[in-house]
């Protein structure tokens, strides 16, 4: 058969979701030649139609369906119904994300080994290591073409780097430099280089950040082996008496409810509205939900130990010009208890324009205090911290018990409370991060508290055992053997590095065992 | 759509045109009142005489619309944005005034509280910021300040005009980005 495909058509894979796992999974199946479905809930924006404006591009883009919050994180009394600032358009946060590319650290695949056991904490290691992820590494840098892989030259620094970099060498760093992007340096796979534009988190106009919507989709479309429905909004997936899933009920565009029979369902839809769809599915078979005999489906939810050090110099530093993410240093992502903590992170430039710095700067706050820092924007420069925090059980996403969505579905709520080891090693990170821009003359540091989640986790885990997660270490159901986890919601730990590069190469290879089983007929 | 006009500068005093009021005419009228230095309010309107701009409110009484101007300066407080800013950013109170009455008391009896907690004079007759500071600080847990302060984090941050003062530069990429338009020109590291 060849896309379109039939409502009825029991053959194809149905993905939900089209960012850094379902895309990059959609593509991979229709390039074997297996007939591919994927069910987007946002719209189909080009990249020409990206908007260098941020709250009008966050109209455009961001997932702003209700979800509400709870628990001690500030987020959830500054942004109470805006838990995690991520994507609803075709490409998912591909669009959205600054396109650090870092691998995991063979450690962090280990981290119930190499950590011991956490008070407090749900540790666990990976059902995969580094040594068998590393070729799936390797493909996806050369798919996305990552900087400092594969001959790909480095970007340039903007200012905001060179700041960095001037206080890293201070501070002795040894590992700062532009970093391991998917950004074009130059020319490649048909996409021009970066411009320095700096408008990385608004969808990138010339296509240089690497996004599913304009390499992993189009490819697979090519193959005719691959569709994509926007605005298709899944809200249960069906299954059988043997406990296989059939299908999945979505509202399609016109607002009309439809049910796309399948061979193979797998979830992308990031770690919120991942376990939601699982939970929303409950049937008599599967009271809990489907997939979660374990009872650890909405569990676990990490988001990263963020935090920003902004800092005022007395001279301009223009940090909104060029790259978002124009740099990191890694000395701080090591595994090393001394500092109190842990884990690791990673301390990566950032740039808000005047409109989100007001709104994220410091929630809330009003008075001299805060206006003066904006008075200082010209002279800011600016960092954002991503280390690994703990997966614990109650930080989980659940159905909530009142509210509904406009389908009469139930909304999600997310809690959250920071882990000890989270907060001693944000504390530290804001500690290194000011002491840093003050050995190149800062006048004053913000420690500024995290932002509404972009890296969500770990809501549907990788698990060696049934009883401990969610999926195995192909993302596949413990339970139900044609129902697979395609995105961020399947990592066991968190790990400090950005986690798109992961999620790639876990669909990746998801992608030849899906092949390899279709072919068995295993699945 | 926020409905501040423009007029010439006082100092051109042709007379009204358009929705504007002129300064001589308001002042001939003799129905001004005067609001510390800054705004006049009359009628319907607030005109700041000096840079030219005048407010036209229909729900919202001029007077409320003239304490939530300075309210708003008071909370994200920039000395070198104008008034202007801040009366755009407060402005859409007035519409949504008339569409929600809910909205309407919630403005209406907020600026009241200021005002009684200033005392004779009101709000506006406070000279010095830390006194108005003061105030509100007794009432930034309340739902008029949150609503008010929350409001203006888009409502004047939000305003493209503004950017500039801040050396925001905006929109980058029908100028191709900063690649040539000095994204490492930092030069004092």
């Amino acid at each position: 058969m060849a896309a379109p495909y039939d409502l009825k058509d029991d053959s194809v894979v149905v993905i939900i979701g089209s960012g850094a796992g379902g895309g990059t999974l959609g593509n991979e199946l229709a390039q074997k030649g297996i007939d591919v479905v994927i069910l987007e809930a946002g719209a189909r924006h080009e990249y020409d139609d990206f908007i260098n404006d941020e709250w009008d591009s966050f109209g455009q883009l961001a997932w702003v369906d209700k979800r509400t919050t709870s628990g001690d994180w500030r987020v959830a009394k500054d942004f109470p119904n805006l838990p995690a600032w991520i994507v609803k358009s075709v490409g998912g946060s591909t669009t959205h994300w600054a396109g650090a590319s870092l691998r995991f650290q063979d450690h962090e695949f280990e981290a119930l080994t190499h950590y011991g056991k956490v008070k407090g904490a749900n540790l666990l290691d990976w059902p995969i290591t580094l040594a068998e992820l590393e070729p799936y590494y390797a493909k996806a840098e050369d798919k996305m073409g990552v900087t400092r892989t594969n001959n790909i030259e480095g970007l340039p620094g903007n200012n905001n780097f060179k700041v960095l970099k001037a206080g890293a060498d201070k501070l002795g760093y040894k590992e700062c430099n532009t970093g391991h992007m998917a950004i074009n340096s130059a020319e490649r796979d048909d996409r021009m280089s970066c411009q320095q534009t700096g408008f990385c988190f608004q969808g990138c106009k010339w296509g240089a950040k690497w996004s599913t919507l304009y390499t992993e989709i189009p490819k697979g479309e090519k193959t005719g082996k691959l569709e994509v429905r926007p605005n298709s909004m899944v809200q249960k997936i069906e299954h059988d008496k043997s406990g296989k899933v059939t299908g999945v009920l979505y509202v399609d565009k016109d607002g009309k409810q439809q049910l796309q029979k399948a061979r193979i369902v797998a979830v992308a839809g990031n770690s919120i509205e991942s376990p939601r769809l699982l939970l929303n599915s409950a049937s008599s078979m599967f009271p809990d939900g489907l997939g979660n005999s374990s009872g650890q489906v909405g569990r676990n939810y990490m988001r990263h130990t963020t935090g920003s050090v902004y800092a005022v110099f007395e001279k301009p530093v223009h940090m909104y010009r060029g790259t978002t993410m124009a740099g990191i240093i890694r000395d701080e992502a090591k595994h090393d208890p001394s500092r109190g903590f842990v884990g690791g992170y990673e301390m990566e430039t950032l740039s808000l324009g005047i409109p989100f710095l007001a709104a994220f700067l410091d929630p809330g706050a009003w008075g001299r205090s805060f206006t003066s820092a904006l008075d200082q924007y010209v002279n800011m420069a600016g960092m954002w911290i991503v280390g690994e925090d703990m997966p614990q059980e109650d930080n989980r996403i659940t159905l909530h018990k009142d509210e509904k969505d406009k389908y009469g579905l139930p909304i999600a709520n997310v809690n959250f409370s920071d882990h000890p080891n989270d907060k001693a090693m944000r504390d530290h990170a804001y500690k290194q991060g000011q002491d840093l821009y003050k050995a190149v003359g800062a006048v004053r540091t913000f420690p500024t508290p995290p932002y509404p989640s972009t890296h969500n986790l770990g809501t549907n885990r990788m698990s060696e055992k049934a009883k401990d997660g969610v999926v195995n270490k192909n993302g596949q159901s413990h339970d139900i053997k044609n129902l697979f986890i395609a995105d961020g919601s399947q990592f066991t730990t968190g790990g400090a590095e950005n986690p798109t590069l992961t999620i790639v190469s876990l669909a990746i290879r998801q992608a030849d065992y899906i092949a390899q089983e279709m072919a068995a007929k295993t699945i | 759509m926020v409905t501040i006009f423009n007029r010439k500068p006082d100092r051109d005093e042709s007379g009204p045109s358009g929705k504007g009021i002129s300064r001589r005419d308001l002042l001939k009228s003799g129905g001004s009142a005067s609001l510390g230095a800054i705004l006049i309010i009359s009628g319907s309107s607030i005109i700041h005489p000096k840079f030219a701009w005048g407010l036209e409110t229909t729900n919202l009484d001029p007077q409320t619309m003239a304490t939530l101007i300075q309210m708003a300066r008071d909370v994200y407080p920039h000395d070198q944005v104008p008034d202007r800013f801040y009366a755009i950013a407060v402005k859409p109170y007035d519409a949504k005034a008339g569409e929600d009455p809910k909205t309407k008391k919630l403005v209406v009896d907020g600026v009241a509280d200021l005002d009684k907690r200033a005392g004779k004079g009101g709000y506006l007759g406070l000279g010095w910021e830390e006194d108005r500071l003061a105030i509100l600080r007794k009432i930034e847990d309340t739902p008029f300040f949150q609503t008010i302060r929350g409001g203006l984090v888009t409502g004047l941050y939000n305003q493209k005009d503004l950017w500039p003062i801040f050396g925001y530069e905006g929109e980058s990429f029908s100028k191709g980005g900063y690649i040539a338009r000095g994204f490492s020109d930092i030069e004092w590291l």
